[in-house]
């Protein structure tokens, strides 16, 4: 079983430059395997949070990414271990062509000219853009570029994937596939999003945060389902969204099984 | 947004496009070097360059509109200072076109300035419209360009147009909310516009190194080669370097 922690963090205080407090005093443990999700009003804290993952940005407090301090020395291995998608995908693919910011990972690591292009294969292969990789990113679609973002670290191998509000301005079909493709990968995944469906759908675990700290943490159905919880911290699902519980007790995953639960019950109420 | 990207074409298929960027570059440097070097009344010279370089277009099937539109864009700009010389120069004979003198060295050297721009521009032309831009700044830097100057320009390429694509869209929030550009006052939201579309430049410029980053950038940027310099290029190399030469040699 999986119990070897992914992610300690503890009592990690962070203030920006000009004095702003964004983290004061976060305490959260992920073990390997686990797919959490983190929401929380904007100004939260959470794309901070996630800065401090693989050590972008240092505050005060304790970090431990598999085991390894956040430090200096430890900074190749981590990086090479958290693969982290940022919001914007115009950020993330900064290369001349898509092959080129894909490679970029793997050229770091020191990976040779073989394993490179056959690490860009991969990846690519893996978020189906296969064939697009003399492409400029500026020609791909918004969801071809989240899913090329995507692509530019898994061609890193990461243990630990970190996304930043990865369905944000996807159409449905592409946050659908998106979702299709994270159920798909078998890593360890922490997801920051307002998307509450899309926790329902791709996390088993959620946490919120508000003012720069962890206010709850649980079971995605029984903390999603707080309506009390969720008004206080500044969330809400959307209109005419009510979560079912599916048959392992958790949120019932997906369109069909939701349906099938809807059946099972029509008769009960 | 649809633009015109500077590397148009570079995606076709052909001899020329397949070459080793490097080949092309030292190639038709090395054709334009000698050409704006080669005494203007050398006519058959020119002859030969402009031979080469029509058989490198024909040989890359890069279609003549394209061709022909580009340089269309780039002359008009030399030839309108150097139209005027052949009015104003004296010297040499001069010949009577009605009542106005036109001086012969003047006549030469226009047609010093005509050949020899549309020369080298052709060759540009051929090199920008055959590589993909991204190989050729690899190209650069395998021949020993500073990194600092590709991986600037690098960025540009893929910027240019983020850039242009969210000025736009601040010009439509602008004009959608009644802003006409009639009044002196109004400038002031130009001013405006551009400091923000600079913060919002730095912004993302600080977004895009922590993406990279993350990725286990340590302040090189390392990347893929993808071409080899075969005996191909070689023979590119030498045929576009030496035919010129002797062409200038023999005349």
């Amino acid at each position: 079983m999986h119990h070897r922690p992914a992610v300690e963090i503890k009592g990690l205080f962070y203030a920006y430059p000009d004095g702003t407090p964004a983290l004061r005093g976060v305490d959260l443990l992920v073990d390997e395997g686990e797919s959490v999700g983190i929401v929380g009003p904007n100004g939260a804290g959470k794309s901070t949070l996630l800065l401090h993952l693989n050590g972008i940005l240092q505050g005060r407090g304790e970090v431990k990414i598999f085991g390894l301090p956040v430090v200096k020395e430890n900074l190749r291995e981590i990086r090479r271990r958290v693969g982290l998608v940022f919001q914007d995908p115009d950020d993330q693919l900064f290369s001349p062509t898509v092959f080129d910011d894909v490679a970029f990972g793997p050229m770091n690591m020191g990976l040779s000219r073989e394993e490179v292009v056959e690490a860009v294969k991969r990846a690519l292969g893996v978020v189906g853009l296969t064939g697009l990789d003399r492409k400029s990113a500026f020609h791909l679609s918004f969801g071809q570029k989240k899913r090329a973002a995507i692509a530019t670290v898994l061609s890193m191998n990461p243990d630990l994937l970190v996304l930043d509000e990865p369905s944000s301005n996807l159409d449905p079909r592409a946050r659908r596939e998106l979702s299709e493709l994270l159920q798909g990968m078998k890593v360890t995944k922490i997801v920051v999003t307002h998307d509450l469906p899309f926790v329902f759908e791709n996390c088993e675990r959620v946490v919120v945060m508000d003012e720069g700290r962890v206010v709850a943490d649980g079971e995605v159905f029984s903390v999603l389902s707080d309506e009390d919880l969720l008004e206080r911290h500044g969330l809400e699902l959307p209109y005419g969204f009510y979560p079912i519980r599916g048959e392992n007790g958790s949120a019932a995953k997906g369109r069909k099984e939701r349906k099938k639960v809807e059946e099972d019950t029509a008769g009960d109420i | 947004m649809k633009h015109a990207f500077l590397d148009e074409y570079s995606g076709l298929e052909s001899p020329v496009h397949r070459l080793d960027p490097r080949a092309k570059l030292v190639g038709l440097v090395a054709l334009i070097v000698v050409c704006v070097t080669t005494p203007p009344n050398l006519y058959t010279a020119f002859a030969a360059y402009l031979g080469l370089e029509v058989s490198l277009i024909l040989l890359s099937r890069l279609p003549w509109r394209h061709v022909l539109k580009r340089l269309f864009i780039v002359l008009p700009f030399i030839l309108v200072v150097a139209a005027f010389i052949p009015f104003f120069s004296r010297g040499g004979g001069s010949y009577n076109l009605g009542p106005v003198r036109v001086s012969a060295h003047g006549l030469l050297v226009l047609w010093n300035v005509a050949v020899k721009s549309t020369v080298s521009v052709l060759a540009v032309i051929i090199l920008s419209s055959t590589t993909p831009f991204p190989d050729l700044l690899r190209g650069m830097e395998k021949l020993k360009a500073p990194r600092l100057f590709t991986s600037l320009l690098s960025f540009t390429y893929r910027y240019v147009f983020v850039l242009v694509d969210e000025a736009q869209r601040m010009r439509r929030a602008r004009d959608s909310r009644g802003w006409s550009g009639r009044w002196l006052w109004q400038a002031k939201v130009i001013g405006h516009m551009i400091a923000t579309l600079f913060l919002r430049s730095y912004e993302r410029g600080e977004r895009v190194y922590a993406a990279m980053l993350a990725r286990g950038y340590g302040g090189e940027v390392r990347t893929l080669y993808l071409y080899e310099f075969g005996p191909l290029e070689i023979g590119f190399t030498v045929l576009v370097t030496l035919f010129p030469v002797t062409a200038r040699l023999l005349s």
